[in-house]
């Protein structure tokens, strides 16, 4: 096909509006909208997009919006969108492709993240959880952990290990699991907070087909970098205004509770306010080269930057509080009480609360010692680590 | 919104003063200078002119090369990461704030020219309404007293003073040649300061009241944001020396660059340079455009690009060990060019209480 103006774009979301029905399930309102081509239009013509720039998307989605149409609330689908959907289209075959992407994008199957093992964190490469061939299918074993949504998930991405006598970057297989197959079981991981965002899942003697691997087998690495190259790539697109995030909470509390107030106190916080304003107006930078064309690396620096200042802050913030900082309220209990909150909201949330999810910002998506080995390594050149494991066999790695 | 990044006349710009410094200003020669009656260097200063930064921000018309402050903040990076002894900052930049502010054309024509050098006879690390505060008398045309720890005096055709009676403040304009200048050790070699006196100086006024308050109060935000970007190339160029130092300097066998203990506090280095050319960007883009922001983003600027410069240059030091604590390696020369920069404009502090104020967070 030609490509398509913005005009004929913006005729197609119309026609698409036209037929919205209120009184019907969003869900069918959801799957017209990805067998238009509305749903990613960078993707290609059949599979949710008509094969357009990625930026054409914001003609869609402010059109839709406009119009109050229901979305696919991507916050909860937020690994489906993010991870597992690149890695289907790039890795996938035609098959896999319509059999996952449409009910994927449209919420109806919500897909969560199979990769980290409690032996393999950091060194996700080191990963132990075993797939061994049996007919036309693999009998996997093993404990994943850090699962958000797996206890909604319909389909998980699963990295395993298929050859453990090569090297560990080498002996990997990278299926979609069916999490409601015999075998996989799902327990809550109660963390810091007290609540539990995350799952430990364990899998014993579960059957997947091999029609549900995704790339070669031993090639699941290669399939995983995609997923992890994603991870990162989306950045929202306006800049937040100045004091948004947990800066704000601080903020707020300062201007609307004098007594609080005291000279030394005044200076930290104003430390902070630079820092989070600085940090504002580098992600803000980083847009205008990206929008420019010209991406740089500081995406590493805004990941470390993050963690640093919200645990600076809702640190402080607990100080400034003084005597009210020993309490910690829930958001709906009054208590520990374990939750199971779809999405992380630091805002509204007790300060102690917004203390101790922080101290997952510098652990989840790459821990900040790692990325400080990125940034060293990759943008300023310096030597690599000495790597003892290189050319060892998986089986044969002390752990 | 508010452009961030450099434009292609900037970039243009930075390798042309790149290259010209390169050519003309080592380290090791602003060192051996440093010691010497002639800390500056008036060939390179000359050659800067050559290429119009003697009159960057000075209108076309009166022989300027008609830019704004953010290509002066470009030339400004790439000064700072040479530490090249030129009288910039005082001349190009503050001076011809005040005198913008002032509207004393003559005067710009003239260092638009590179027939004078100007600078501001006061101590920059006091704040603007205390600029001329003690110390002076002006009588009639004539000024006698004395102004202590003034930058780029050595070089000065011209100097700018400011001098204030009760309330009244005038800023007037003394020749070099009716002055008392005497030397003293800085701590910045690279931009030492001097005690002026005057003995019944016959001066030029240069602008009185308001106008006088408003062209001091323009050479301390111009002034406040062009620092930032010197110190932003100042930081950039002792992460750039340090980076390539531990990959050639081998210790147990293996590059110091593969230690994690070193690579993780480059990795540092990198982050806050990376913020300080965001915020540095901002400040020098809302000044030229009169953004109704601006003093904020200048007091953000000097309150995050301070302590960053500083931090950058002790990094400097400490990652090159030994050689870095030596005379002979230039480390010190950007150690003491970032802290002395620290203190000028007010200090990170001053910025942060100043920026309370201004952003409704108020200390009491």
């Amino acid at each position: 096909m030609t490509a398509m103006g913005e005009d004929d774009l913006l005729a197609r979301v119309r026609d698409l509006i036209a037929v919205f029905d209120p009184t019907a399930d969003p869900l069918h309102f959801l799957r017209a909208r990805f067998d238009a081509g509305l749903a990613w239009v960078h993707f290609p013509v059949g599979l949710g997009g008509l094969d357009l720039p990625r930026t054409m998307q914001s003609v869609v989605d402010s059109e839709l919006g406009a119009a109050g149409v229901p979305d696919n609330n991507p916050r909860r689908i937020g690994i489906g969108l993010g991870m597992a959907a690149p890695t289907i289209l790039t890795h996938g075959t035609d098959e896999q492709r319509r059999r996952w992407l449409r009910a994927l994008w449209t919420g109806d199957e919500v897909w969560c993240q199979l990769f980290s093992e409690p032996g393999a964190g950091s060194d996700l490469a080191a990963l132990g959880t075993r797939a061994v061939r049996d007919g036309d299918g693999w009998v996997v074993n093993g404990q994943k952990v850090w699962t958000s949504m797996a206890h909604e998930a319909r389909w998980g991405i699963l990295v395993t290990r298929t050859d453990p006598d090569v090297p560990k970057h080498q002996g990997m297989t990278y299926f979609a699991l069916d999490m409601t197959s015999p075998g996989v079981e799902v327990r809550p991981l109660r963390q810091i907070t007290g609540e539990a965002e995350f799952n430990e899942v364990f899998l014993t003697d579960v059957h997947v087909p091999d029609s549900d691997r995704l790339g070669d087998v031993g090639n699941g690495w290669r399939v995983a970098q995609t997923t992890l190259m994603n991870e990162r790539v989306a950045i929202g697109g306006g800049t937040a205004p100045r004091e948004a995030g947990v800066i704000s909470a601080v903020a707020a509390a300062w201007r609307d509770r004098p007594e609080l107030r005291s000279a030394s106190k005044h200076d930290e916080l104003m430390r902070l306010w630079v820092h989070a304003e600085a940090m504002r107006l580098m992600t803000m930078r980083l847009r205008q080269q990206l929008a420019a064309g010209v991406p740089g690396p500081e995406g590493s620096a805004a990941k470390l930057a993050f963690a640093h200042l919200n645990q600076e802050v809702s640190g402080f913030e607990l100080e400034l509080l003084g005597a009210e900082g020993l309490r910690y309220d829930t958001w709906s209990t009054g208590s520990w009480t374990t939750e199971r909150p779809v999405v992380v909201d630091f805002l509204g949330r007790s300060a102690g609360y917004r203390y101790l999810r922080a101290k997952g910002n510098s652990i989840e998506g790459g821990t900040s010692e790692i990325l400080h080995n990125i940034v060293a390594e990759r943008v300023l050149g310096l030597p690599g680590d000495i790597r003892v494991d290189k050319d060892v066999p998986w089986k044969d790695l002390p752990r | 919104m508010t452009d961030l990044l450099y434009t292609d006349v900037e970039e243009h710009l930075r390798s042309s003063v790149r290259d010209l410094i390169s050519k003309r200003s080592t380290s090791a020669e602003a060192l051996k200078r440093a010691e010497t009656d002639e800390p500056y260097d008036p060939a390179l200063w000359q050659a800067l002119a050559g290429l119009g930064v003697a009159g960057l921000a000075i209108d076309e018309p009166l022989g300027g090369a008609g830019a704004s402050w953010r290509e002066v903040a470009v030339v400004a990076e790439e000064l700072g990461r040479s530490v090249a002894p030129t009288p910039f900052l005082g001349s190009a930049v503050v001076a011809t704030a005040a005198a913008q502010a002032a509207g004393d054309t003559d005067l710009l024509a003239r260092m638009a020219s590179g027939e004078i050098i100007v600078t501001l006879a006061a101590s920059l690390a006091g704040t603007p309404h205390a600029a001329g505060a003690a110390g002076l008398a002006l009588t009639g045309t004539t000024l006698t007293g004395s102004v202590t720890n003034v930058i780029d005096a050595i070089t000065a055709d011209v100097l700018l003073v400011p001098v204030r009676d009760g309330d009244a403040v005038s800023l007037v304009a003394v020749a070099a040649a009716d002055t008392h200048r005497s030397d003293v050790a800085s701590l910045d070699l690279t931009r030492p300061v001097s005690d002026l006196a005057f003995d019944n100086a016959p001066v030029t006024i240069v602008a009185e009241g308001d106008a006088a308050q408003r062209a001091i109060t323009n050479a301390w935000l111009v002034g406040s944001a062009i620092l930032a970007s010197e110190q932003l190339g100042l930081a950039q160029q002792c992460l750039d020396m340090t980076v390539d130092y531990v990959k050639s300097r081998y210790q147990f066998g293996r590059p110091i660059g593969s230690f994690q203990a070193l690579k993780h506090r480059l990795a540092d280095v990198w982050v806050s340079v990376t913020h300080a050319r965001a915020v540095a960007r901002y400040a020098v883009a809302c000044v030229t455009d009169g953004d109704a922001d601006a003093t904020v983003s200048v007091s953000l600027a000097q309150a995050y690009c301070s302590p960053m410069a500083v931090t950058a240059a002790e990094e400097c030091v400490q990652l090159h060990g030994g050689i870095g604590f030596t005379w002979e390696h230039p480390a010190h020369l950007y150690l003491k060019r970032a802290k002395a920069d620290s203190l000028l404009f007010g200090t990170a502090a001053t910025h942060r209480a100043r920026l309370g104020g201004l952003v409704g967070l108020p200390p009491q």
